[in-house]
């Protein structure tokens, strides 16, 4: 019998990267798949909706509680006569960009917390978990609300808010994936090369503990746009821009007699949020190496 | 006679443990010449990657210290230069290639960007410059279609290319010694003579010495020069390799030789049974105690040996063991 060929690199070299099957896995997943082209939508609404129905949210445009589809009007009008479609659509970029600048503004303060903390031990560790603790005991609604009440409620600054009261899990991730990551081969050789701390830090060990902050970060987008819409509704938002939660909490007097004032919004709010789960949901399956193994 | 490139004298690390605190490394010296092989032998446990990590500065943190000794590198004190100093000693000077070549490259870089990495680091080079010398580095260690793979990803690879990458990226600067922590212990037989024959050749055209961390036997006469038996933290012999595999003047390394089947096979042309030293390493808290650690598995013990530790017995051609019977072995 002949000795079996070596085998070739071409062979050996059909291994899959590790981002092409996350794709994979995730586009098995059809209702992460859905709610991703929903999402794909919503994003294309608050991105060019304004433009292409440019009818101002705040104008009284016809007489107020005209339901919807009546008058030509898709969604109605409020109390004020205002058009529900424009501030659904206006409202899209609001509610969008606050999510996406206090998800951004939650995964650096927790990214940056968890990193030093996991990365140094010793009394850092101490020190930035207490704090982090401090934050998380903390009753986050409560303490948001007194931060937009006694420094006003500009757009900045309810980002702010949101971003300030909900970073501690993305720092415990971080955390936990550094105390993990540290002590592999990898980084005892890259230290043995000679790389110094910051560049174990963010280039050796930030990069293969992403995967878990990912999906925080996209589930964090959704309950940014919840806080968000929490707040507006207790009326702590900026009475000059219309965001969805501004919208219920405007109309939510009228809630019995034109409950569709509140419905429509709440409505766009719930399938924004259920899009983004979902999509956090399937980004956790398909980058979760446990779950891939089928 | 010329100063050594490597110079450890009287080196006592401490590990600090549940049970206090516990010489892993007591009282070691050796010298290593400039393109010189050295290797550690011993069993898991013996203090022989404590010596690698004491030596790059990397034992673990708050845990291990080096307690007392020098480890002199081309005249510079290792223990007590700076942090900056031993980074850019690190990978350039000194580097070193580990045990697990499935786990010591980074899965989110190509291992290209991984070797071009240390080259642009140590050496300045432009991201161009380091792309091609990593290629080249490839083909250094035989890595067919060098051009193609240095774009891969180490999850793309075998373990023994792998381990052919580690060694690239470890020689990239040309260091002056490199260190090999058990480099093949993962790996299978064919591709571990593969790997001790590249690292050969690779030391003939470098002029770099290499420390080689094992405990198998065979490699070591394969592979060193010079050799050390480590037993439970202290150096039990030394010497020439070709002299002591052919007469051991240690109970240990006795024991540890005879275990190995084709080195016994040329000498001798019956069938022993294969042997083994029975027991296992003193835990660690019992390192540092003033007798032979040893003697609880040797065959010659005698009341001397719980008695005292015993010194280094010299013997021609620098061979050296530190054992009360050294004569009688």
């Amino acid at each position: 019998m002949s000795m079996p060929p070596v085998i070739q690199t071409e062979e050996i070299a059909t291994a899959r990267h590790p981002m092409a099957e996350a794709w994979e896995m995730f586009r098995g997943n059809h209702a992460a798949m859905v709610a991703l082209v929903v999402l794909t939508l919503i994003m294309i609404i608050a991105a060019i909706g304004p433009y292409v129905y440019p009818t101002d949210p705040f104008d009284m445009v016809w007489a107020p509680f005209s339901p919807p589809g009546v008058d030509g009007f898709i969604l109605g009008t409020d109390y004020l006569g205002r058009d529900l479609m424009a501030a659904i659509i206006h409202g899209a970029r609001v509610s969008i960009v606050i999510g996406l600048a206090a998800a951004f503004m939650s995964v650096f303060i927790g990214v940056t917390v968890g990193a030093l903390a996991g990365f140094y031990r010793g009394w850092v560790e101490e020190l930035l978990m207490r704090v982090t603790e401090f934050f998380q005991v903390l009753p986050t609604l409560l303490f948001s609300m007194v931060i937009v009440a006694l420094f006003g409620a500009s757009l900045p600054m309810i980002t702010f808010a949101i971003g300030i009261v909900s970073w501690t899990a993305v720092a415990r991730i971080t955390r936990s994936e550094f105390l993990r990551i540290r002590e592999l081969e990898y980084v005892t050789a890259s230290r043995a090369s000679g790389a110094t701390n910051a560049k174990l830090m963010f280039q050796i060990i930030l990069p293969n503990a992403l995967p878990p902050i990912i999906v925080q970060a996209a589930l964090m987008v959704g309950s940014a746009i919840l806080f968000e819409a929490g707040l507006s509704f207790l009326g702590l938002t900026d009475p000059n821009v219309v965001s969805w939660g501004q919208v219920i909490g405007s109309n939510r007097q009228y809630i019995l007699d034109a409950s569709y004032t509140v419905t429509v919004p709440g409505i766009a709010i719930f399938v924004t949020v259920l899009a983004i789960s979902l999509v956090g949901d399937g980004l956790n399956d398909a980058l979760n190496p446990k779950l891939r193994q089928r | 006679m010329i100063q050594p490139l490597l110079k450890v004298q009287n080196l006592r690390i401490e590990l600090t443990t549940r049970d206090g605190i516990a010489p892993v490394i007591d009282d070691l010296s050796f010298d290593l010449g400039a393109g010189e092989s050295i290797s550690f032998v011993g069993e898991s446990g013996c203090g022989k990657s404590m010596t690698a990590l004491g030596i790059m500065g990397l034992l673990p943190e708050k845990i291990g210290r080096i307690a007392s000794g020098s480890i002199n590198f081309n005249g510079e004190e290792l223990t007590t230069v700076s942090q900056k100093r031993l980074r850019a000693i690190r990978g350039n000077d000194i580097s070193m290639i580990f045990q697990e070549p499935m786990t010591s490259l980074n899965p989110v870089y190509t291992v290209g960007e991984q070797i071009a990495e240390v080259l642009r680091a140590h050496q300045g080079l432009s991201k161009a410059a380091a792309w091609n010398s990593a290629i080249e580095l490839l083909d250094a260690v035989r890595i067919p279609n060098a051009k193609r793979r240095v774009s891969d990803y180490p999850f793309q690879m075998s373990g023994g290319q792998r381990q052919r990458v580690m060694i690239a990226m470890a020689l990239a600067c040309k260091p002056k010694i490199l260190i090999a922590d058990e480099p093949t212990t993962a790996l299978d037989v064919t591709v571990q003579a593969q790997i001790f024959d590249l690292l050969n050749d690779l030391k003939r055209q470098t002029g770099t010495a290499i420390i080689l961390i094992t405990h198998d036997m065979g490699a070591v006469a394969e592979m060193a020069e010079r050799m050390i038996v480590m037993y439970a933290g202290r150096g039990a012999e030394q010497g020439p390799v070709d002299q002591i595999i052919d007469h051991p003047r240690h109970p240990y390394t006795k024991g540890l030789i005879s275990c190995v089947p084709h080195i016994v096979a040329d000498l001798t042309n019956e069938r022993n049974d294969l042997t083994e030293v029975a027991g296992i390493v003193p835990p660690l808290r019992e390192f540092g105690q003033d007798r032979c650690l040893f003697a609880s598995r040797c065959s010659m013990v005698s009341q001397q040996c719980l008695d005292k530790r015993p010194p280094e017995m010299k013997f021609e051609a620098g061979q050296s063991s530190a054992c009360w019977h050294a004569e009688a072995v």
